[in-house]
């Protein structure tokens, strides 16, 4: 045998893999998932390569979507409502917490489609299926670091210098990823049987807008609703954001810790559910 | 370590119709399906008049089919085996299942050994990317390494002969270098057990041949392949053992020869009027016409030919509305798989103008000396609006060799053909 080639196993044992009809909950297979981290590599750089190639403005996508919504929210919550906005600057408030968001949405609704799209892959070649979603929500990072540039020159420009609280940012972004792949999961895995997924989605995102704290803080709820409010995790990564790089009051605190929990129940529900339906992907993608 | 590469005890495979055909559902679809339950038999019994898998064998609920049902066979370690059949009688539902794209309903199949499967060249090529990206992309997704596709990478350009192109994007290739640069990826990889599923079937004659040898390579290195085509040149070519599928199971396993003349025996066909109504199509190929038959003509009974004699068959077809022009299509190929030459209605610069219901149209190949053997005929229609209808393998007939005659030394000739020459002496 050609030891040299075994990739999955050590060429002295040769497990015999068992083929057969699975039924309801299946376990997720992590360690298999680990096995194939190339892949996912290559996936995520495939999207971040065409996606720059195919588009006339290119990374600037990244930043217009955040920064024309930060202009409208500036001139209408923030100029004509009289917004509060925790002793900052309202444009620099907004979009503290549009560039997060933006990353979640976008996150959002790729995975969503991912498996759709990647139809002509799952009914070809196997590969644990949670790469797709996993790598649709990898590859807008890329998006969100440009974005971020942005923040952080807008954040000079408005003379605020970001503290040591900065060092956290990693995790609540990593929240924002834990949030958006959990939803993707459910609503990709759902998208493949039910297509009108793909028309739920615009309107999740729009309610879900509205029920973060990103036009307004989150301070105008009193507790104990402001800590039932982190229940929607997307509270926990603005008001996160928020302090990590403005230094606004929202230390981490209970908002976070529940916030966390949440995103952490919907991303085991989702990959687990996607787990379920997994086997039906190539039937009826 | 255990000598069984493939072990395969009772595997079955059930689809639902529709989840196949129409796919996904919506929620509506869902909701109003569940609420009209008792009337669901009848609705999909309504339903099915335009369902065409009849090979597959029905289960006795309506919307229930088996692509597979009870398969058992083994394959030993270093066993090239062919799986032959007829469109829909489950080769490609088996080769799904053994490398896990789909999961069988019933029974399992344990494999032992690292498992690469090729069910189409170029998966996931993406013509942005240029041929170099492309090759990572494409190994990845077909299990290689990283550190493995580097090391092959040479190899790889130079099977494709794409070495100039390689960093230009694939969108510029020629559809025979994107073909090539696909393939060499694939003859690349390094598994203990490879499924193929009729990607030899691409590509001009020339690569077509080297892909074959690369194939014969592969399988001579020791390696257990499973092979899927309607190419029996190359099945015979490459494989020791053949399985032979029919609506779903297994009717016959053993010697590739053997397996193979029973194959072509079985569909020889012996009826007079062949029945295209219920054969399996490719999908997309459902129109306002379609083929419903096809007999020799002038009250000839058989699909045997003489040597020598023209070859002339009436093609029946059921129109729904009035059309134009239909235009017919026929592939002639050898019992092997090898085109013998393919003929369309508006090459002969005539038109054929459908009216609704049954039409027939006599094909007359006048001049044609097949040398004797047996030949499979694909029929194919098209109307202004596109591909119509399309029946693979329509007929297989035979040509035969008179027994008094002279062209009684017909089988001894070579090749395909005996030209009509002209010859005479220069004085």
């Amino acid at each position: 045998m050609n030891s040299e080639s075994a990739i999955h196993h050590p060429p002295s044992a040769v497990p015999t893999l068992r083929i057969g009809p699975s039924k309801g909950w299946v376990p997720l297979k992590l360690r298999e998932l680990w096995e194939y981290r190339e892949l996912l590599y290559f996936l995520v750089w495939r999207d971040i390569k065409v996606r720059y190639k195919q588009t006339a403005l290119g990374a600037t996508w990244a930043i217009i979507q955040p920064f024309f919504t930060m202009v409208v929210f500036s001139l209408f919550f923030g100029h004509l409502a009289k917004m509060p906005s925790d002793g900052i600057p309202y444009p620099i408030f907004s979009f503290a917490a549009l560039v997060p968001w933006a990353f979640f949405v976008n996150g959002l609704s790729q995975s969503s489609n991912s498996l759709v799209g990647s139809s002509n892959l799952i009914t070809k070649v196997y590969f644990p299926r949670l790469i797709i979603p996993l790598a649709s929500s990898f590859s807008g990072v890329v998006d969100f670091l440009i974005a971020f540039a942005v923040l952080i020159a807008m954040m000079l420009y408005y003379g605020l210098l970001p503290t040591l609280n900065v060092l956290w940012l990693p995790l609540f972004l990593l929240l924002a990823m834990i949030t958006s792949l959990g939803v993707g999961l459910w609503l990709s895995a759902l998208n493949v049987e039910y297509r009108d997924v793909r028309y739920v989605v615009p309107f999740i995102t729009q309610f879900w807008l509205f029920v973060t704290p990103i036009a307004y803080p989150s301070s105008l709820l009193h507790e104990p609703w402001r800590t039932v409010y982190g229940l929607n995790p997307m509270v926990g990564v603005v008001e996160g954001f928020r302090w990590a790089l403005l230094g606004t009051k929202t230390a981490p605190g209970p908002i976070i810790a529940v916030s966390s929990a949440a995103a952490i129940v919907i991303l085991i529900t989702g990959a687990f559910y996607f787990r379920r339906m997994e086997k039906t992907f190539a039937d009826i993608v | 370590m255990s000598e069984v590469a493939i072990h395969v005890e009772g595997l079955s495979k059930r689809y639902r119709i529709g989840a196949q055909q129409l796919g996904y559902k919506t929620l509506k679809e869902k909701l109003t399906q569940t609420a009209a339950t008792p009337f669901r038999a009848l609705k999909s019994l309504a339903g099915r008049n335009g369902h065409n898998s009849k090979s597959a064998i029905r289960n006795s609920k309506s919307d229930l089919i088996w692509a597979l049902k009870d398969v058992s066979f083994e394959i030993k370690r270093g066993e090239v085996v062919g799986i032959i059949g007829r469109n829909g009688a489950g080769k490609s539902t088996l080769l799904k299942i053994l490398s896990r794209i789909t999961e069988p309903t019933e029974g399992y199949a344990d494999i032992t050994g690292r498992i690469a499967s090729l069910l189409e060249v170029g998966t996931g090529f993406q013509p942005e990317l240029t041929g170099r990206e492309n090759i990572y992309l494409n190994g990845s997704i077909l299990g290689m390494k990283y550190a493995e596709i580097r090391r092959r990478f040479d190899e790889i350009v130079a099977f494709a002969e794409v070495e100039k192109f390689i960093d230009t994007p694939v969108k510029h290739y020629s559809s025979g270098m994107y073909v090539r640069l696909a393939f060499g990826v694939a003859a690349h990889l390094d598994p203990e057990i490879l499924l193929v599923d009729e990607v030899l079937a691409v590509g001009d004659a020339a690569f077509q041949k080297k892909c074959l040898g690369k194939m014969g390579d592969v399988a001579r290195e020791g390696r257990t392949v499973l092979f899927v085509s309607h190419n029996m040149e190359a099945i015979l070519k490459l494989c020791t053992r053949g399985i032979l599928m029919t609506s779903g199971q297994i009717a016959q396993c053993g010697a590739v020869s053997g397996v193979i003349t029973s194959y072509l025996e079985g569909h020889l066909s012996t009826t007079t009027v062949v029945n295209l109504r219920d054969r399996s199509r490719p999908a997309g190929a459902t129109g306002k016409a379609r083929l419903v038959g096809v007999l020799p003509s002038n009250d000839r009974q058989g699909w045997s030919f003489a040597f020598g004699q023209g070859l002339s068959f009436d093609v029946q077809l059921e129109a729904r509305q009035p059309l134009e022009n239909v235009e017919l299509g026929i592939g002639l190929f050898s019992a092997r798989g090898f085109e013998v030459a393919s003929w369309t209605s508006t090459y002969s610069g005539v038109t054929l103008p459908a009216k609704p219901g049954l039409n027939t149209i006599r094909v007359n190949y006048q001049d044609l000396s097949l040398l004797p053997g047996q030949y499979w005929l694909d029929i194919g229609l098209r109307s202004d609006r596109g591909s119509e209808d399309y029946v693979p393998e329509a007929v297989l007939f035979e040509i035969v060799v008179s027994k008094s005659g002279a062209d009684a030394n017909a089988h001894t000739f070579g090749g395909i053909i005996v030209p009509s020459v002209a010859a005479h002496m220069l004085r």
